[in-house]
């Protein structure tokens, strides 16, 4: 069950109509309302029944394979010369990355509202499989939306939806990446909202997919929790996870909101560099908008036109954040810092010859950020870095940049 | 006396169905935009709804969305858009405009910056698709106070408390959506939209309008026999579309644009 016991009211979010102080909400057209309030209510009913949870647990250890290690990385904390730094392996996890954790949850209460169809939007490609695994295996039809560009740069990913039976929709509208994938989906979704549960990927989107998405991911949170006490006798001093649009940060970050001692990094995507504008770092660098059906911190412009963002991680590659995010920056219990592009890309290096793990390159970002944290703390200090996704899907992309053809 | 309630009292009285053309402001530029809203004036549009182009329109379908996409090319931007108004107000003190559009343009101006211009321009009422009624006190407060109406959509898959309570926050008219699905759709169910209608009629006095899908004569006359007017977006923009900005687009190629409009208002002057 959504575990609240660490909850005091100082963190407990969100209200009932999915604000995080002045974030979330459910900003949708009227034609989906009905759907996200039906959702809300049936959420709200199996967040108290024992039994969903009971079969969610199940999933995760006979299915996803959890709980996940938490592995002493012992050349990487030599490398970096400071605090000792522990992986949250969910690279490990069934489909390779945090996100199968929420498409199980998810897939659960479609199941139990009765819905046939899956639709699902996708940037790195790694939610779209997530989101096809589960409706494979629960004889679901699925239709995935994933921006042309995206299809382009992940092509293993979308080879591996259509085995898994999904129908793969490039998106040619707009910029062509996640936020595009996001409107079409939405778009099907107003259209098909009797028969089709939409499995948003990240905590964000309107309410109660930010709680509910998180909720879901907090499995990562826990287990560290658990497992730092058993492994280190102690909790860590730091958290560090990338964030895109956030649900592997705020799942490793919300069991430890109320535990002050332990700092916390967001890593954004820093791009070519935040000073450049060619970033997908909306809390670095953004201001408060709407999209997607939630108030956060966006890129958009002076005149409210969302930007185009970029990254070597299509996984961040998203002008948004969910929205509880945004509070935690505002109450200043989270640090939100980047990593740019070639940052990246040493700590993917790095860590894949120093550990013999290739890491995504989203996670890859958290690794850049943790090497440079860990350098400034002790030998008795610890950091635990969210490990969110395993990194071979982005091979070709790693080749590619250093002129390499496979 | 705001303009919406002005044209819409007048329509009652004499039996005339509103007839509501939607258009992107400066698809495919500004300058085309206020002739079009001039010519759709003359052929018979009783209140014009002026979209404000967003990057991200979620709820539009693709005829919107390459109207949106034409009009963010040539750089339209919301202060623009209400400088349109302005102008379009030098020639047109009579015709009701509302403005239609997504949250974050308005967000980025600030809500009393945006009221205020607006109310200064000359707009009688603003539609944020975005924006259901939980979410806009404070929004609608601030139009209220400018005599601004608030419109807001009913769906069909909008719950019966949910629709009483979207009546008693609108003003200006009633928006309902024919069918599930985005803007340009085309599957109207005409049984359920009357059924729906019907009930609605008991929750409000306002006008009520229907829209999405409605693309020609024909559907106009369907849909207008049960309501107290039509909206037709997608057919026009499509129209609006063979334009092209880098010639002089000349009055011949307007009329055509907005034959979908005359062809709708003498379909509904014979209901």
């Amino acid at each position: 069950m959504p575990n609240t016991e660490h909850e005091t009211i100082g963190f407990a979010g969100p209200d009932r109509l999915g604000h995080f102080g002045p974030y979330g909400g459910t900003f949708v057209g009227e034609t989906l309302i009905a759907a996200v309030e039906e959702l809300a209510a049936v959420y709200e009913e199996v967040s108290k029944d024992p039994e969903f949870w009971a079969e969610y647990d199940r999933d995760l250890k006979y299915y996803v394979g959890r709980p996940s290690p938490l592995y002493f990385a012992e050349r990487l904390t030599e490398a970096a010369g400071g605090a000792r730094i522990y992986l949250k392996r969910e690279d490990l996890n069934h489909t390779g990355a945090h996100k199968v954790n929420n498409t199980i949850g998810q897939a659960l209460l479609a199941k139990r509202m009765g819905k046939t169809r899956i639709i699902a939007e996708t940037g790195a490609g790694q939610h779209g499989v997530a989101s096809a695994t589960v409706a494979a295996r629960l004889g679901l039809e699925c239709y995935v939306y994933m921006g042309a560009e995206d299809i382009q740069r992940q092509a293993p990913n979308v080879y591996r939806m259509k085995l898994l039976g999904a129908h793969v929709v490039a998106v040619e509208s707009g910029s062509r990446t996640l936020k595009d994938a996001m409107n079409e989906a939405l778009r099907d979704w107003a259209t098909n909202v009797d028969s089709t549960y939409y499995i948003i990927g990240t905590v964000a989107g309107p309410h109660p997919y930010p709680q509910l998405v998180r909720d879901f991911q907090c499995i990562i949170g826990r287990e560290a929790r658990e497992q730092s006490l058993e492994q280190l006798g102690k909790l860590p001093d730091a958290l560090v996870a990338c964030v895109g649009g956030g649900s592997n940060a705020i799942g490793l970050f919300h069991p430890f909101l109320n535990d002050a001692g332990v700092a916390m990094y967001g890593v954004e995507a820093g791009g070519d560099g935040i000073e450049t504008g060619r970033h997908a770092a909306p809390l670095s660098a953004g201001v408060p908008g709407v999209l997607h059906g939630n108030r956060t911190y966006l890129m958009t412009d002076a005149g409210g036109q969302i930007m185009e963002t970029h990254s070597v991680s299509a996984g961040l590659d998203y002008p948004g954040v969910g929205p509880e995010h945004a509070w935690l920056k505002d109450l200043k219990r989270v640090n939100y810092v980047d990593a740019t592009d070639t940052e990246a890309l040493e700590a993917f290096h790095k860590l894949t010859r120093l550990e013999g793990i290739i890491p995504a390159l989203e996670s890859s970002h958290a690794v850049a950020y943790a090497l440079k944290l860990a350098a400034t703390m002790t030998a008795e200090e610890s950091i635990i870095i969210n490990l969110s996704g395993r990194g071979d899907k982005d091979i070709q992309t790693v080749a590619k940049l250093e002129g390499l053809t496979l | 006396m705001n303009r919406i309630r002005v044209v819409s009292a007048a329509a009652a009285e004499s039996g005339r169905k509103l007839l509501i053309p939607y258009v992107v402001a400066g698809d495919p530029n500004l300058d085309t935009t206020l002739r079009l809203m001039h010519k759709l004036v003359e052929e018979g549009a009783d209140i014009i709804e002026l979209g404000i182009p967003f990057s991200d329109p979620s709820s539009d379908g693709p005829v919107i969305q390459l109207g949106v996409e034409r009009s963010l090319a040539v750089g339209t931007t919301l202060t623009a858009v209400l400088d349109l108004v302005t102008q379009f107000r030098a020639r047109d003190a009579k015709t009701p405009i509302v403005l239609m559009g997504y949250l974050n343009p308005v967000e980025i101006m600030g809500y009393e910056q945006f009221v205020e211009r607006a109310s200064l321009a000359g707009v009688d009422g603003v539609l944020i698709v975005d924006l259901p009624p939980n979410e806009a006190t404070e929004f609608k407060t601030l139009l209220d106070s400018r005599e601004i109406d608030t419109i807001f959509l009913v769906a069909p898959t909008t719950t019966d408390k949910r629709a009483a309570q979207i009546a008693a926050s609108c003003s200006g008219y009633l928006y309902y959506v024919s069918l599930k699905g985005v803007t340009g759709a085309a599957l109207l169910d005409t049984a359920s939209v009357r059924q729906n209608i019907e009930k609605l009629r008991r929750l409000t006095d306002l006008p009520i309008v229907i829209g999405f899908g409605i693309k020609d004569a024909e559907s106009a006359r369907s849909m207008g026999e049960l309501a107290d007017g039509v909206i037709i977006g997608s057919a026009l923009v499509e129209r609006v579309a063979k334009l092209s900005p880098a010639n002089e687009i000349s009055e011949e190629q307007l009329a055509e644009v907005t034959t979908v409009i005359a062809t709708a208002r003498e379909a509904l002057d014979c209901l």
